[in-house]
């Protein structure tokens, strides 16, 4: 065990899984001898050659497409985006030509070798385009797994089982966390099973839910709500597609009350997605409704940074509604 | 140029014809040499003494202010900077070359520009402070300016958008019949964004009166400009495109203005668009998150730092008898004065009240980001400590 940062984590999950199979490739803007705009990258390419870890152009659209093929013809490549507010110009090839590269060529063609990286999240001062989660327009594409950790252990060990599964996945990267956020993490090659929620502490009123560093918001809230007197289960979805529908269900089941947590606005947000799945699998388990803590449906704001994030105070008061509905 | 439909029109070969990088040799205009004299071929632009003090007075304007909001984030005062120092010339010398009715769509780096404009540090400071009377509310981080007014749209951080938008700006101004032309400032490492390739191509086809001004400054971030592209810069794209193009020395004040004001004029008597690559060098680090000494040499900078563009100028202008050391110290006294004032003062004003967060979303807010504010605001009221910046106020 060594104590990392969830950037040193990810950097040494890159190391490992570069260091098991010489397919695998590190690349996108910044990332090569400087080693990433948040040093994510940083000594790869010292360790393992300009050929494996490689800046590229600066174009989004021509980093995954890029990715997208080099997956295809068998290589296994790590894209990183920069920010997750810049993966837009991607958003083609990551709809219309990777999600749906092996269903389109019934199953002849895959590019599913490849892990795209990418830090989003607000709480930095980032304004409209440094603070973004766009995990549900990702969650909406047949095709894609989106996966977010919320620790550097989880990072560790969900970033080397997405670059291993056999499917394109999206791995976002809270980024507030990246240095706030430090743990035990093994030295080894250890992996952590996608699709699975992660239980992070049981109770009996109120299952709450949230993932990347929203998970510490909720425990925040749950900790207040617990001097109240009220037991709060806290779960970690940590896959967004596919979600544990199995462990959030029977959480529900035996607490009767769910409150989702995320950044992204309300409208359309994963939290949308989960409602209607847990509504119709547990309707006669429910004791109130399902409530949802977002972000605001607005542009992610700078100025009002604080009031838009669906903090442990809203989540508290929101918490204290359900259970006294 | 050429006839680009016609095939019959293609010269013939019978050997296979590789046509090989380096073909096209692009000059790059320099007026002013290093050390700030002309060069004796070179065809002077009409620049007056009041015109070359504008420019200058400007040029270090936005140098001081770079300095003292560079001091003011390391002191925690403001979340975020990024300075222009040793691309002055690029962006003040082309502004002077326009007319106030032009529009300017900037990429982040153009505050040269926008101080040419007439942009005061009020402005300058209200908006790197995210206070109550910022023109865009509060709602970007710092150096994202707009100016209505001043014909300055509003920057936006996704690289390269601005470039296809600006030969829609211009093919607008174009059918309405204006004497108006847009300029586009971007980097060179953001023309590797497909947005650069797809907006000079349509400004091309639909002869749009843009002018695109790439600021070549050698770097994106960390990544060298041999790492960003294989041909010969940014300007050989111009050609391929059928797009009119003009190489600068971008530390040069005469060379970027007899160039943009050339651009201008091409750009308005063919309604067509007109690429300017500017060669120059980011001396600054790329923004206060970045530390340039992790990719490049000092050598390498102090090797720039020669070339600096506002000492050029100034150099020339004192050839002519147009500086007066005195009055000019003078000028940057008080500028300093001036702008750590307005600083003092912007960072004392309270952002805008919570109402606005849902204002500008759509023309009027609908339902539910009215009901989203009802509740919003209950909440704030539950915990006034906990929202300190807005609570409180009625
Ligand atoms: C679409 C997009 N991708 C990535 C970024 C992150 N980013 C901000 S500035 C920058 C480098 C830009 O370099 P260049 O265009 O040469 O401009 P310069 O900073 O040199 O003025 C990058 C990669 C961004 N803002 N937008
Ligand atoms: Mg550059």
């Amino acid at each position: 065990m060594a104590t990392m940062n969830m950037l040193q984590a990810v950097n040494n999950a890159l190391i490992t899984a570069m260091s098991d199979d010489e397919k695998v490739m590190v690349f996108g803007e910044d990332v090569g001898h400087f080693g990433g705009v948040f040093r994510a990258t940083s000594n790869l390419q010292q360790k393992f050659g300009k050929g494996r870890c490689f800046n590229t152009p600066l174009t989004e659209q021509g980093i995954i497409g890029f990715a997208t093929g080099l997956a295809s013809q068998g290589s296994v490549p790590i894209a990183e985006i920069q920010f997750a507010d810049y993966i837009f110009p991607a958003f083609d090839q990551i709809v219309n030509e990777t999600a749906k590269f092996r269903y389109r060529s019934g199953g002849q063609f895959s590019c599913g070798t490849l892990t795209i990286r990418t830090p989003y999240g607000g709480g930095i001062a980032g304004g409209h385009y440094h603070s973004q989660s766009p995990e549900a327009f990702f969650a909406h594409i047949p095709g894609m797994k989106v996966v977010i950790p919320r620790n550097p252990y989880q990072a560790k060990g969900l970033l080397l089982a997405s670059i291993r599964d056999d499917n394109p996945v999206l791995f976002m990267e809270p980024k507030r966390l990246y240095r706030a956020s430090v743990g035990e993490v093994p030295e080894d090659d250890y992996q952590l099973p996608l699709g699975k929620a992660d239980v992070v502490k049981t109770g009996s009123d109120i299952s709450l839910l949230a993932w990347g560093a929203q998970v510490e918001i909720i425990e925040k809230a749950a900790a207040m709500a617990e001097a109240e007197g009220i037991s709060c289960e806290i779960i970690d979805l940590q896959s967004i597609l596919p979600w544990d529908v199995e462990t959030v269900c029977s959480s529900v089941e035996k607490t009767g009350r769910l409150l989702i947590n995320h950044e992204a606005p309300l409208t359309a947000g994963f939290a949308s997605e989960i409602t209607a799945s847990v509504q119709e699998k547990c309707f006669l388990h429910l004791e109130s409704p399902i409530c949802r803590v977002c972000g605001l449906d607005t542009p992610y704001p700078l100025a009002h940074e604080k009031e838009y994030m669906p903090d442990h105070l809203k989540t508290f008061e929101a918490i204290k509604r359900t259970v006294n509905f | 140029m050429k006839d680009r439909n016609h095939l019959a029109n293609i010269g013939l070969t019978h050997h296979v014809k590789v046509i090989e990088n380096g073909l096209i040799d692009i000059p790059m205009l320099q007026v002013l040499q290093p050390d700030g004299t002309a060069h004796k071929q070179a065809e002077l632009p009409d620049v007056n003494e009041q015109l070359a003090s504008k420019i200058l007075h400007t040029m270090q304007y936005v140098r001081l202010l770079d300095e003292r909001m560079v001091a003011a984030q390391r002191q925690g005062r403001i979340s975020f900077y990024l300075a222009c120092t040793g691309e002055e010339a690029s962006t003040v010398a082309s502004a002077a070359a326009l007319e106030p009715q032009d529009m300017i769509m900037s990429q982040y780096r153009e505050q040269g520009a926008l101080a040419y404009r007439g942009f005061s540090s009020k402005e300058f400071m209200d908006q790197m402070f995210s206070n109550q009377n910022e023109l865009n509310k509060g709602r970007q981080m710092p150096i994202h300016y707009g100016s209505k007014a001043l014909n300055f749209m509003t920057i936006s951080s996704p690289l390269g958008t601005q470039i296809p938008q600006a030969s829609g700006y211009a093919y607008g101004q174009k059918m309405a019949g204006l004497d108006a032309v847009t300029i586009c400032y971007f980097g060179e490492g953001a023309a590797s964004e497909g947005d650069f390739h797809a907006g000079l191509n349509m400004a091309a086809v639909l002869n749009c009166p843009a002018i695109f001004f790439c600021r070549n400054n050698g770097y994106a971030i960390s990544t060298p400009s041999e790492e960003q592209f294989a041909g010969d810069g940014i300007a050989s794209r111009g050609i391929g495109y059928g797009v009119r193009t003009i190489r600068v020395d971008g530390n040069d004040v005469l060379a970027v203005y007899a160039a943009t004001q050339q651009a201008r004029e091409i750009a308005l008597k063919h309604q067509c668009p007109v690429l300017i690559e500017a060669m120059t060098y980011r001396l600054a680090a790329h923004s206060t998150s970045d530390d340039p000494t992790g990719y490049r040499s000092k050598d390498e900078e102090e090797r720039w730092r020669l070339k600096d563009p506002v000492v050029r100028f100034k150099a020339w202008m004192q050839s002519k008898g147009w500086v007066d050391e005195k009055l000019n110290l003078t000028f940057i006294e008080e500028t300093r004065q001036e702008v750590l004032k307005a600083l003092k003062l912007a960072e004392q004003v309270p952002i805008c009240p919570i109402e606005q967060i849902i204002e500008d979303v759509y023309d009027t807010p609908p339902w539910h980001l009215k009901a989203q504010l009802a509740e919003l605001k209950t909440h704030i009221d539950m915990y006034p400590d906990a929202y300190p910046k807005t609570s409180g106020r009625g």
